[in-house]
């Protein structure tokens, strides 16, 4: 099952995928443009991780002090950060290199700690889209990424829906594609990455315990460019979801 | 939004937190026999704030301008402590197998009462509820350029409390004492005076990427010379005006987790 949560008519709803668009739980079956949607669940602890696709070291190369792994590159985001299919993110106009970053999304049902690889799948509730934004020109060398690059309003997009583990048996062999204005920019696959998702579960609940709606943002393949006021950038999972983000510029936010 | 009028607090066991006298919980926890653990006294996102106390920015000296630093500071550093991390006041720690000593990062948490969202530093205290005391615990690690979430992110390693002190008891923020004793004994006397950022600039600077939401709690900063403790010592974090932060440290059970 796909499950979303949106806005509609005054009040927050629980919505599942309809071959219209979508249908809220009291029955109200609507087009994908009539709602305003939001992540698709209570967001707990999210956790993204950095470099977890080969390609994408390499890309990243020349601005790294390291080229192998010994341990994953994770770190953390809040929930202020979040927002949901169809959002606009602001792009500041003093800045030069902001990109997207399309990651598969691992939403965790039940509490985990101390989970062995074998195990770990049974943790996860399921799976999502982001689109993980980056400012660049803002990276210090400082507790990298610093949130002022990772955890500004706006630049988390996650959705549109939540799908069940049960629907995506195989989560190892996903396409995922950005797309800037129609044309496709990024392309990789998820049995690219370094660490994959029992090995990030197995290594995260080693040492901090996982609750249900954390959420694990599994890194991003090569393929990253700047984007612009205007643009409209489309990540894209196979078999989980599309989810669509327009840029905006200082102006709307009165700046 | 969040308000607060005198200190808001919630031991164990009690139903909701409770807005009472300060000196309602000093009666409370010096009174003989008591020894409730109480919850955090705030729900919200937990936000560090990195090398904002200037003897430890002063601490990394020349390296800052060496590899991998490169340079300065620019922008405030911060860091996140994630929802498993935070407990109560007198809730035990629990040390890690493979970390001995911990680090005790004794600094004020600014309590978030409004949305605050590019917010002017002249009118930042009218976004802030109160203070309360942060024990922000690391395993001990020599780098900032990119330490692994395992060493300040295990569970228990951000004790909170014991209450969020409405800001109108608390008048002058940006120079609190704050003293931290191991087992009795004070290990090291700092203060949230000489911070880089004080706290309206330091709001307003946070603020102006990421909002702040009511109940968050945004630490100003640890000082240098964080003192380390070890399973079996208990540690006091006091703010003056602020709150007496206690929580013991215990040793993992093996094969317990």
């Amino acid at each position: 099952m796909k499950q979303a949560r949106v806005a509609y008519g005054g009040a927050i709803h629980d919505a599942t995928e309809h071959p219209a668009g979508l249908q809220l739980a009291d029955g109200r079956v609507l087009a994908e443009e009539a709602v305003v949607w939001l992540p698709p669940f209570e967001v707990g602890t999210v956790i993204a991780l950095g470099l977890n696709y080969a390609d994408h070291v390499k890309e990243l190369a020349k601005e790294l002090t390291v080229t192998t792994k010994d341990e994953p590159l994770a770190f953390l985001k809040s929930r202020g950060a979040l927002i949901g299919h169809r959002g606009q993110t602001r792009r500041p106009a003093d800045v030069k290199f902001m990109h997207y970053e399309c990651e598969l999304a691992v939403i965790i049902g039940r509490t985990a700690k101390n989970v062995r690889r074998e195990e770990a799948m049974q943790y996860v509730a399921g799976y999502s889209v982001a689109n993980d934004y980056a400012v660049r020109d803002y990276l210090e060398n400082y507790y990298r990424p610093n949130l002022r690059v990772k955890n500004r309003d706006t630049c988390t997009v996650l959705g549109p829906w939540l799908v069940d583990a049960a629907d995506v048996p195989s989560p190892y062999d996903l396409q995922l594609r950005t797309l800037v204005n129609g044309v496709v920019t990024q392309k990789g696959c998820t049995r690219d990455m370094i660490s994959d998702v029992p090995a990030l579960i197995e290594y995260l609940s080693s040492f901090m315990t996982l609750g249900a709606g954390d959420v694990i943002l599994t890194g991003t393949p090569d393929g990253v460019v700047n984007v612009n006021v205007g643009d409209v950038v489309v990540t894209e999972i196979d078999g989980i979801g599309r989810l669509s983000n327009t840029i905006v510029g200082d102006a709307d936010f009165g700046r | 939004m969040l308000v607060v009028n005198q200190a808001l607090a919630h031991p164990q066991g009690v139903p909701l937190a409770t807005d009472a006298p300060l000196e309602y919980w000093g009666a409370l926890v010096s009174s003989a026999g008591h020894r409730q653990p109480f919850l955090p006294p705030t729900g919200g996102t937990v936000y560090g704030t990195l090398l904002n106390h200037r003897d430890a920015l002063a601490a990394l000296g020349d390296q800052v301008n060496a590899a991998p630093y490169k340079a300065p500071p620019q922008a405030p550093i911060l860091y996140i402590k994630p929802r498993n991390t935070v407990i109560g006041h007198r809730v035990p720690v629990v040390v890690p197998d493979d970390a001995p000593e911990l680090e005790i990062g004794a600094t004020l948490g600014i309590v978030i009462g409004r949305t605050a969202s590019n917010v002017a530093a002249d009118v930042a205290f009218d976004f802030v509820a109160g203070y309360t005391v942060v024990n922000d615990i690391s395993v001990p690690h020599a780098s900032f350029y990119r330490p692994s979430m395992r060493f300040k992110c295990r569970d228990g390693f951000c004790p909170i409390g014991p209450a969020v002190v409405s800001r109108a008891l608390v008048p002058d923020a940006d120079a609190l004492d704050i003293t931290v004793a191991i087992d009795g004994e004070i290990v090291q006397r700092t203060s949230t005076a000489g911070l880089v950022r004080p706290i309206p600039r330091l709001i307003a600077d946070v603020t102006e990427f990421m909002t702040l939401y009511p109940g968050d709690v945004l630490m100003v900063g640890v000082a240098s010379g964080a003192p380390r403790a070890r399973a079996g010592q208990t540690v006091t974090i006091e703010i003056q005006g602020v709150g007496r932060l206690e929580n013991s440290l215990v040793a993992a059970q093996r094969g317990v987790t």
